[in-house]
């Protein structure tokens, strides 16, 4: 007889054991079996040979039995989890719903914090971690040459040199360029109605083959169209059809009329191309045209170098290959003395970290203040439900009394934070939706890409990970800590003095001490921002944008000769000036090509007279071509004499240059009257003005020359006025104005100088506010920590107060007792903030401007901030608590 | 094993098991007994084979165990039908009859059918 092991029912409360069971049930069953057979007379022995021979396989059947048994056994245990895991859903509905203030400011709390994240999330992921929109994006590079002070005309190349570069080059499948020095509104529309300014950027034929981008309609240009192509063409840029062409599906062969020349659109671009976004932040493109690059040859440098390198080859290789290459290259051909001026300045870079790599560190401090953000929210939630779980210290011990094991009461409160943070990462993402429609449109913010920003599928993940994790934070220090409280004690007595009570006071003041911590490094930071963001609107850009505004100028330039078009130009340009200065409002008005903060170029190196300096210790000026006027116009500062209409073609050539230039020319002599030499040519300087910022609001500046533009040729004109009036209420007047000289003036943008300036500094600003943003939002929920510790002190404390204040203890005492305990966790919590903002501060340095990270200042106002914001949060329970009624507590005790 | 065999077997244990607990919940080897003693002793199987057939039969739901004692005090598994093992049973005694019925049929015919009907 097989002896029925009892302890098997024991072991079984362990937990299942289905190779146990199927042992015993075959085992039974021979039993059975041989019982029969014993009774129908067979000896003992014979009968099990036979129960065992009727049987079969044992063995078989044996194993067959225990994975079967295992089967179910997972699935069942699987399925437990599930009921269990519904019970506690349905459990923590009801507990919400019980106290819906509690979860209305858990969620909102949550909403904040989980929706910052998403919204960064996308910003980050658009701009970093996606690649570009472009097929095998990874194997385009950016060629330019090292980061130098000299901008986009060093970071350009000759057509010679891009067409040297291209042939003599091994790793590229191909490599394009487009022409660097497009203004916006470089062109217009005629022909249809009053002229249309437009913005066409001139590329080169292959360009678009290069990206790997499919025309919507039509087709690209072709490599031949580079070299002139006897009829104009043009590629139009989706959005440009979508608007001025409302979309015309039969827009392919038509012709329209740019500048008065008629050319024929041979397609249409994808909605999904932004050049603007990759190339040319915060600027829109309408359409394209082939550069000729045998028009452009003389040119200098005009191209920049984009090229797709093979399947498999590397930057590092592209480098090798580029350096091989640049000693062979000419500037121009025609001029051997050229050669080889490029060396060192050809260095490829993977086109996505010429586009964001600037902004990399910007945003990663963004990431890091949403992560902040996430964390004080986690700790505020933890501290909610620290709270509640204290209060709720009797329903637990009840739980737990009636059965309800340790690991199920903290899967419990694990599951009401996971039901929290799930809702509010639903509301969060509709929070992020939001931000995110409005970033995408925010077409003034020199950002790349800001256009494509979108909540995508990875975007959702994050969402997922994001509210999962916040759920595990919060959710799992009460939940421990309640679990390993005493529950019979908590049963007992889970009143006010309890001593579990105390001891969860005391970490939820360590809680709130680093939540107000963390707001301290977010609101340190986010003042450094801040500040270096006010250093940069300080700066003195050399010329003064307020109350200035420019114009695109249209003007006809046809002459026989160069003389006779400088002659013209002149004429034309004195009439427009006159003119526009005769409106009422009017201070002053000049013309200049180009305007600061906008693209730049340099021409050749000018050598002061009579002087000898050694190869590449000249610098190459940047070059504005501009009439009298203009700098009073634009507001520079002059010393000397301005130029004057009578610098004409006939006269001495004149020039001003900046005080950067006269003090490499002639350090420590007055430039006024010297000679600039330009090859045979000599320009009398006649005027030096102040160094005007060319390219950059927080760059340095350069050499700056201004040549008149009835002696050189300006390349357009942009009127800049200056008023005493808000510049938009002239747009009209000038406009009239200059119609009446030009019937062919299209209607361009009336842009206050500001609006450039703005621009320039619009990356600072975008990424201030959000920083100060997140700050503000940091400094709140701190601010709720502080509150709900306090306000729950002052309840649990009541008892306590009553009998002081029955004692004697004035409202006053009582007051300033509690607001003192709220001063002290704040003190405390923004003694380790500054601390840790010391470290921060130096890791963000980078993004500071003209701002120690040290800065006094703002150390001493954020932590005054702090310290305010603490002593509000912590006034109303120190009201409440004097409220007290002694008699009432008495009376309750 | 024969697996053939088996593969025949298995469709007609599974319904005989259905079958046995109609009246109530059994154990393995009061199943064996009441099949045998049911079909006079025609159907012989090889008892090994009924646990499998019991315990696809448990997993697929058609049937709930449990362990309690058996006659002689012994801890056993009971088996009994779930409402869903009842369905079961109807639908396949139903398949079990016209199948019986169709293979009755021809086994019974006496003259091979006319060219009329074949088409």
């Amino acid at each position: 007889m097989t002896p029925n092991p009892l302890w098997r029912r024991y072991a079984r409360m362990l937990g299942p054991d289905p190779a146990a069971d199927v042992r015993d049930e075959l085992s039974f069953h021979l039993q059975a079996k041989i019982d029969d057979l014993v009774t129908q007379g067979w000896s003992p022995e014979a009968a099990r040979h036979e129960a065992e021979r009727q049987f079969g396989d044992f063995r078989a059947v044996q194993q067959i039995g225990v994975r079967i048994g295992e089967k179910m056994e997972r699935r069942e245990r699987l399925q437990n989890y599930w009921t269990d895991s519904l019970q506690d859903v349905r459990y923590t509905f009801r507990t919400l719903r019980r106290d819906p203030g509690f979860a209305a400011i858990s969620i909102l709390i949550l909403a904040l914090a989980i929706g910052a994240n998403i919204a960064v999330f996308s910003v980050v992921n658009t701009l970093l971690l996606r690649p570009l929109p472009f097929p095998d994006s990874r194997q385009l590079v950016w060629i330019a040459p090292p980061p130098t002070a000299c901008g986009l005309s060093c970071a350009t190349y000759s057509a010679d040199a891009y067409e040297e570069f291209r042939e003599q080059s091994r790793v590229y499948q191909d490599v394009t360029g487009y022409m660097a020095f497009t203004t916006p509104d470089n062109l217009r529309l005629t022909g249809r109605g009053e002229p249309e300014p437009a913005t066409g950027f001139e590329v080169i034929g292959n360009f678009f083959q290069v990206l790997g981008v499919q025309p919507a309609m039509g087709r690209l240009f072709t490599t031949d169209e580079s070299r002139g192509s006897p009829h104009p063409i043009a590629l139009l840029a989706n959005a440009y059809w979508r608007r001025q062409f409302a979309s015309d599906p039969a827009i392919v062969g038509k012709s329209i009329e740019l500048n008065g020349t008629p050319v024929t659109i041979v397609g249409v671009l994808p909605d999904s191309f932004d050049f603007g976004a990759v190339f040319s932040p915060g600027a829109k493109v309408d359409l394209f045209t082939p550069l000729d690059l045998n028009q452009e040859r003389d040119w200098g440098n005009i191209v920049t170098l984009l090229g797709r390198l093979k399947p498999g080859v590397t930057v590092a290789q592209a480098l090798d290959d580029a350096n091989r290459v640049a000693p062979s290259i000419y500037f121009n051909v025609k001029y051997p003395e050229t050669l080889g001026r490029y060396k060192g300045d050809l260095i490829p870079v993977p086109l996505k970290d010429y586009v964001t790599g600037k902004l990399r560190r910007s945003l990663i401090a963004l990431w890091c203040a949403v992560g902040a953000i996430l964390l004080i929210a986690g700790v505020n939630l933890s501290n909610l439900l620290l709270a509640r779980a204290v209060a709720r210290a009797k329903e637990f011990a009840v739980r737990g009394a009636l059965g309800a094991s340790r690991g199920r009461i903290v899967r419990q409160l694990l599951m009401e934070s996971l039901v929290l943070s799930s809702a509010g990462a639903a509301v969060g993402l509709g929070l992020a939706l939001m931000l995110i429609a409005w970033l995408a449109h925010q077409g003034s913010v020199a950002l790349p890409l800001l256009g494509s920003l979108r909540i995508d599928g990875q975007a959702l993940g994050w969402t997922v990970l994001v509210a999962v994790f916040t759920a595990m934070i919060f959710g799992l220090l009460p939940g421990l800590r309640i679990a390993s409280g005493n529950l019979q004690e908590m049963l007992k007595d889970s009143g006010p003095g309890a001593g579990l009570g105390r001891k969860h006071e005391r970490v939820r003041a360590a809680l709130v001490i680093f939540e107000v911590a963390l707001a301290c490094v977010l609101l340190v930071s986010a003042g450094l921002l801040l500040r270096s963001f006010v250093k940069v609107l300080d700066v003195d850009l050399g010329f003064q944008p307020d109350r200035a505004a420019s114009i695109k100028v249209d003007y006809d330039d046809s002459a026989p000769t160069e003389e006779a078009r400088q002659a013209k130009r002149g004429e034309i340009f004195q009439q427009i000036i006159d003119r526009v200065s005769a409106l009422p409002g009017v201070e002053a008005a000049g013309i200049s090509d180009y305007l600061p903060l906008g693209p730049n170029r340099e021409w050749d190196t000018p050598v002061p007279q009579g002087k000898i300096f050694s190869p590449g210790e000249l610098p190459d000026p940047l070059v504005y071509v501009i009439t009298p006027g203009f700098m009073r116009a634009l507001g520079i500062r002059l010393h000397g004499r301005d130029l004057t209409w009578a610098d004409g073609p006939h006269s001495e050539r004149v020039v001003l240059i900046n005080a950067s230039a006269a003090r490499v020319y002639w350090p420590g002599e007055d430039a006024v009257g010297k000679i600039l030499m330009r090859d045979k040519e000599e320009d009398r300087v006649v005027g030096v003005v102040d160094d005007v910022h060319e390219e950059t609001v927080e760059g340095g500046t350069g050499s700056q020359i201004y040549y008149p533009a009835m002696q050189q040729g300006p390349s357009g004109a942009q009127l800049v006025i200056r008023t005493s009036l808000p510049p938009a209420t002239l747009a009209a007047s000038v406009l009239r104005a200059l119609r009446e000289l030009n019937p062919k003036q299209p209607a361009a943008e009336f842009r206050p100088v500001q609006a450039i300036v703005d621009r320039a500094v619009s990356p600072r600003r975008f990424f201030m506010l959000l920083v100060a943003a997140f700050a503000g939002v940091g400094l709140l929920l701190a601010a709720l920590g502080i509150y709900g510790v306090i306000s729950y002190s002052v309840t649990q404390q009541a008892h306590a107060i009553g009998i002081r204040m029955a004692l004697g203890a004035s409202v006053g005492r009582v007051q300033r007792d509690v607001l003192s305990g709220t001063l002290r966790l704040a003190f405390a919590g923004m003694l380790l903030g500054i601390f840790l903002a010391l470290a921060v501060a130096k890791l963000i340095s980078s993004l500071l401007f003209a701002t120690s990270s040290w800065d006094l200042p703002t150390y001493l106002g954020m932590a005054l901030a702090l310290l305010l914001v603490a002593a509000v949060s912590g006034y109303i329970p120190a009201r409440r608590a004097s409220g007290v009624n002694p008699k009432e507590v008495l009376r309750s005790s | 094993m024969d697996t053939a065999k088996l593969e025949f077997f298995r469709g007609t244990l599974d319904v005989l098991i259905l079958k046995a607990l109609v009246w109530g919940p059994l154990h393995g080897y009061a199943i064996t007994s009441l099949i045998r003693r049911q079909s006079d002793q025609a159907l012989l199987l090889e008892e090994g084979t009924l646990y499998p057939a019991l315990w696809r039969l448990e997993n697929k739901g058609l049937l709930d165990a449990e362990w309690g004692l058996s006659e002689n005090n012994r801890k056993a598994k009971f088996y009994r039908l779930t409402p869903e093992g009842r369905r079961q049973l109807r639908h396949e005694v139903k398949t079990w009859e016209a199948y019986a019925a169709a293979v009755a049929k021809v086994l019974g015919a006496t003259q091979p059918p006319l060219p009329a009907e074949m088409a």
